[in-house]
């Protein structure tokens, strides 16, 4: 059987496949949900959050503010970051794969 | 022109018909979903691609003549087994397309020059362990892979999703979208480009005009480089269409969840040595973003077809490179192969001018679907769409 099948390469390619494939899209996912303007999730449709220049409480911690908080932009720069990062990894893996 | 150099020069138009085949059938491998979820309009989105097959072509140089080693006796290969591999590939893609199946141009090109090496040497010329181990198993296993890393990815990711308005949720995967399609694009004109090169290569080496181990000369890069960029260009809707209105009606985080497993299953892979068809990985991972989306269509139906399809294609593709063989040696020696290029020319021009008669363009590629490739409007059945 292992003649016809790697079985090594298989569980890596399956692993390193979720935590890649499916790791940063929700990474992704993770970044712009801290992007959102903070509301309770009962607000239906999202539709009264568009004021994003309206009274804006910096800092972030009040529930109902219509921009994210500081600490969230830097959740979602580091979360964008970390999938540039991987996108640049897997370009020099093109570039390295011989 | 000696019989040799003529031989040399209708491979390589083969050859570079094949690549462009290549490009057009795949094209949306990388581009469908983005297509039909708007992120990019239709021409921009080939545009890119194209753009993106062209430098991925140029990243990575290290594939001679690999693609028949480990398949096939290449001391048994004569450029007229590569010409009529050649067109056992380009007919098997040129008939998928015009079905809008997408079907592996990978699995058509190895189909081809199986089947005319078969035809040529017999059987003990195939080496079919290889053939099973590195292209049939992986074939049967990638999609699978790659549509449970995809369904991980859009379960995730609406679950994630959940409360954040939807102007921002599609506004941030459409651009999430353009970047892991981006990068499907990248590979597959790494992988697939260098796939002809080497068909080139085997070729110059089958005719003495290259030392058994060269690499790839440049002006076969170059002239491949822009053969898959140009195919791309042309865009084939109809697998486009397909792929993305036809499987899974398709929202831009599974967009983007389906080019990120198709981008690192097939990158993964390829770190392991397993050059794989971008068109299994990416079928799989369409149809994975449409399973692990609680509500989503997915039509089993016309993934059943795909199957049934990539099953065809080696046997099918074999079929055609074994015949096309066959035919050059009626007639034998140049004036066959040349006789079977026509027939082929011939082949090519009807199957352009039936799709014509349904054509699949950039202004209609996103029309709602009515059970077939051809949109709504033009065939029998109106008035289920638009």
């Amino acid at each position: 059987m292992h003649s016809w099948i790697n079985l090594n390469a298989l569980w890596k390619i399956v692993v390193i496949g979720l935590l890649a494939g499916a790791g940063l899209p929700a990474l992704f996912a993770v970044g712009l949900r801290a992007l959102a303007p903070r509301t309770r999730k009962a607000v239906p449709g999202g539709a009264a959050q568009e004021e994003l220049s309206g009274a804006g409480t910096v800092g972030g911690t009040e529930p109902s503010s219509g921009r994210p908080g500081l600490l969230s932009a830097l959740m979602a720069v580091l979360c964008f970051a970390v999938v540039l990062a991987a996108m640049g990894w897997g370009i020099y893996s093109i570039v390295h794969n011989s | 022109m000696t019989g040799n150099s003529i031989l040399i020069a209708l491979v390589v138009t083969a050859a570079l018909a094949f690549d462009f085949t290549n490009g057009f059938h795949d094209t949306g491998n990388a581009m469908a979903t983005s297509i039909a979820t708007g992120a990019l309009p239709p021409r921009i989105a080939v545009a890119v691609s194209s753009i993106l097959n062209l430098v991925g072509a140029f990243l990575s140089l290290s594939v001679a003549a690999t693609i028949a080693g480990g398949l096939v006796q290449t001391h048994l290969v004569t450029l007229t087994v590569v010409f009529a591999g050649l067109a056992g590939g380009i007919l098997w893609n040129l008939g998928t397309w015009y079905l809008g199946i997408p079907s592996s141009s990978s699995h058509a090109l190895i189909g081809g020059i199986v089947g005319s090496t078969l035809a040529a040497a017999g059987g003990h010329a195939v080496q079919w362990h290889g053939l099973v181990s590195k292209v049939v198993l992986p074939a049967v296993l990638s999609p699978v892979i790659a549509g449970l890393v995809a369904a991980a990815g859009t379960l995730t990711v609406y679950r994630l999703m959940r409360g954040v308005p939807d102007d921002l949720r599609v506004r941030g995967f459409r651009i999430g979208q353009i970047g892991s399609a981006s990068m499907v694009s990248l590979a597959h004109g790494t992988n697939d480009a260098q796939k002809t090169m080497g068909v080139i290569t085997l070729a110059l080496i089958a005719n003495g005009s290259l030392g058994a181990h060269a690499r790839a000369p440049l002006w076969v890069i170059v002239s491949c480089a822009l053969a898959i960029s140009l195919g791309t260009f042309a865009g084939g809707w109809r697998v486009i269409r397909t792929l993305g209105k036809g499987l899974v009606e398709i929202e831009a985080p599974q967009g983007m969840a389906a080019e990120s497993a198709s981008a690192a299953v097939i990158l993964l892979s390829a770190n392991f040595g397993y050059s794989l068809s971008t068109t299994h990985v990416a079928t799989g991972s369409i149809l994975g973003s449409g399973v692990g989306k609680t509500g989503a269509q997915v039509r089993w139906a016309v993934a059943g077809r795909m199957a049934a399809a990539w099953v065809l294609t080696l046997p099918a593709a074999g079929i055609v490179g074994a015949l096309a063989f066959a035919a050059t040696r009626v007639i034998g020696g140049t004036a066959g192969t040349s006789a079977v290029f026509v027939l082929l020319a011939a082949c090519v021009t009807a199957l352009y001018l039936a799709s014509r008669r349904t054509a699949v363009t950039a202004s209609n590629v996103n029309s709602e679907w009515a059970g077939s490739v051809t949109p709504a409007t033009l065939s029998a059945t109106t008035g289920a769409a638009l």
